[in-house]
């Protein structure tokens, strides 16, 4: 056989930082993408053999299989007291903590605000797909007005229902917080922008600058009963107006770092 | 080392420090307050890790998180704080990873009283969090017992990749008495094979109470079952007092143990031919040496503060050979030797019958006192 693809021709190929496992991912979604940004960017900051990574209850409860790292499971909502209780023994390791809205801002409230209010130096990639996806689609607390989802198959009501829960602009009024942003992951100009977050979250915790976390927007397509393109443009028309997107604590010692 | 006056809860929170404690994770709760109390001040002069958490759920999860990187850590609580501890100790079971629970139990149930029983034996010798584990539960009586079981807690956690609970209560935790403190011991890392920290140079690992094919969690509940036989057959723990001769047999644990030896010591002198069994380790429980004292004594008196809860092991034990007779003061109530003197007094002159339930006897002299 020829061989076509000279390295030097190479210009997308599977991380390093991945297993040979394959995801059990739906289709089109997002989780699959926000794993490789955070794969790339451990590789790109030579972190693979230092990181511990604490996976959530949810559709990414066997992200432990994944990523070619040390990892943990984490109990629903508990994985920032996990990774504080690793950090706290290992501090010089990289621990990473990857959760959905469910599992973030339901379950796991206390946990992620006292995490991020004591500064605990790790980082959170949070997974915002505004439904519980792994138990087959229910409301969470992140769900929009008026969505239709199996346990508000009227469509949330905020009188009865409460209102979506804004996770990144409230962590981002701890003090403990070095760098909470929050990004979308519907197209490639905004998935570029979330990889350059995740590296900056990463930085964040190598260089001690306390607690960071990286909120992306994400898609359910199986969840939402949508095909994947519809997913995309339904995070871009209906949550980002709910979900703006932005950076809402940048330390002043975060801004200075260069990489 | 010489002997100093010691409280119970600063005694326990003392020697896990000298045995090595790396990472301490807790909240306030009386009557347990004081080992929180002395470790924030202990554990970060000595570079130690030390957080209060924001809750109980989240200290039994830091200390998952310790405990998978392999360093000896441990929390303490009283009963409702271990009530909410039960989510993380289940997953800390179901994922084989060392720690320690410290109990200083209180009454109960739901918020009760600050005052010493000793109503979570149920919970923490049969289980409490869901699914099928098997924690090592010691239970001391004194502040002596206080230090030497926490420093044992850590070998058999670590030993047996499982918890390891202390029971103590209100009253152990709370006095003081001359005891000595181990000398301080280095911290030795341990590398153990299944440890996470960054996968370095060798394969990466990782450590999870899942197993998502029921076929796998099958196998991996009867290795646990292997494990608590091989801690069974190694690890029973008890105490004997005047059982070479005696006709009658009183067995309690942690205070209504030491409790019941006053009572027996009396007897003694009156002549009453009456022993005492105290269990040590609560779990493994040793109901072999029940078995066997249940072949050559004449009656039973089993002696708790609460309803009659190991009641219902020491019943298993002996089944309906002899007459088994109960004492309780549940709810923060501690029974004084005197009332446990007469109900030896009158298990040794009543007419003693096998009864099903011994509890109904009890609850009807308790109403009726
Ligand atoms: C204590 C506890 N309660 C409930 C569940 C069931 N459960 C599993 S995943 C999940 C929701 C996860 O949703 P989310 O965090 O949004 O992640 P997603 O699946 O959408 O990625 C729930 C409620 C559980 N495993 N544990
Ligand atoms: S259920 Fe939703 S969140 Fe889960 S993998 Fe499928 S599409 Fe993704």
């Amino acid at each position: 056989m020829v061989t076509i693809i000279k390295p030097e021709n190479i210009v997308y190929s599977r991380s390093h930082a991945f297993t040979e496992t394959s995801t059990s991912y739906c289709p089109g979604c997002t989780h699959g993408t926000a794993h490789r940004l955070i794969a790339e960017t451990l590789e790109e900051m030579n972190l693979v053999d230092k990181t511990i990574g604490v996976a959530p209850v949810g559709c990414s409860v066997f992200a432990y299989n994944y990523f070619d790292t040390d990892f943990v499971e984490a109990a629903h909502g508990r994985a920032p007291a996990m990774a504080t209780g690793i950090k706290r023994v290992l501090p010089d390791k990289c621990v990473f903590t990857y959760q959905g809205d469910g599992d973030l801002a339901s379950i796991g409230m206390a946990e992620i605000m006292h995490a991020a209010v004591r500064g605990e130096n790790i980082s959170v990639i949070f997974l915002n797909n505004a439904i519980y996806g792994m138990t087959g689609g229910q409301m969470a607390p992140t769900s929009l007005p008026g969505q239709k989802t199996t346990s508000s198959p009227l469509g949330r009501d905020v009188e009865l229902q409460g209102f979506p829960l804004r996770m990144s602009e409230m962590i981002a009024k701890m003090d403990g917080a070095g760098y909470v942003v929050r990004r979308s992951l519907h197209d490639p100009a905004n998935i570029r922008k979330a990889k350059k977050a995740i590296r900056t979250a990463f930085e964040t915790q190598m260089h001690g600058l306390g607690f960071s976390m990286v909120e992306l927007l994400s898609t359910c397509p199986t969840n939402w009963g949508m095909n994947p393109v519809d997913s995309c443009k339904w995070v871009e028309d209906q949550m980002l107006p709910v979900y703006p997107l932005g950076d809402f604590k940048v330390s002043e010692s975060v801004s200075e770092l260069r990489f | 080392m010489a002997k100093e006056l010691i409280k119970g809860n600063v005694a326990m929170a003392e020697a896990a420090i000298r045995a090595g404690l790396e990472a301490y994770f807790g909240y306030p709760i009386t009557p347990q307050t004081e080992v929180l109390e002395h470790l924030a001040r202990r554990m970060p002069e000595l570079g130690r890790a030390f957080v209060q958490a924001e809750s109980e759920v989240a200290a039994i999860n830091m200390v998952y998180g310790a405990a998978c990187t392999g360093v000896r850590v441990m929390t303490s609580s009283s009963s409702p704080g271990v009530s909410l501890m039960q989510e993380g100790l289940s997953y800390i079971a179901g994922t084989e990873v060392p720690a320690v629970i410290i109990n200083v139990m209180r009454g109960g149930p739901g918020l009760g009283n600050i005052a010493p029983a000793q109503s979570d034996y149920y919970q923490s010798v049969h289980g409490g969090g869901h699914g099928d584990y098997h924690p090592i539960v010691l239970a001391p009586a004194s502040v002596q017992e206080s230090i030497d079981l926490t420093v044992l807690s850590f070998e058999l956690a670590e030993k047996y990749r499982n918890l390891a609970f202390v029971l103590s209560d209100g009253s152990v935790g709370q006095m003081m008495e001359p005891a000595e403190l181990p000398p301080m011991q280095p911290i030795v890392k341990k590398n153990y094979d299944w440890a996470i920290g960054g996968k370095g140079t060798r394969e990466k690992r990782i450590l999870t109470s899942i197993n998502i094919n029921p076929h796998d969690e099958e196998i991996a509940n009867l290795r646990m079952l292997q494990t608590w036989f091989e801690i069974k057959k190694n690890e029973v723990r008890y105490k004997e007092y005047y059982l070479d001769d005696a006709e009658f047999l009183v067995i309690g644990f942690g205070t209504s143990g030491r409790v019941a030896l006053s009572a027996v010591r009396k007897c003694r002198e009156k002549g009453i031919k009456v022993g005492l069994l105290r269990p040590i380790t609560v779990r493994p429980f040793p109901d072999e040496v029940i078995i066997e004292l249940a072949e050559r004594v004449q009656g039973i008196l089993v002696v708790e503060m609460n309803q009659g809860q190991m009641l219902d092991d020491v019943m298993i034990a002996v089944g309906k050979k002899v007459p088994i007779e109960f004492y309780g003061r549940p709810g923060g109530v501690i029974p004084f030797p005197e009332d446990v003197e007469s109900e030896i007094e009158r298990m040794v002159s009543a007419k003693l019958e096998i009864v099903n339930n011994p509890r109904v006897a009890w609850l009807d002299r308790m109403l009726h006192r």
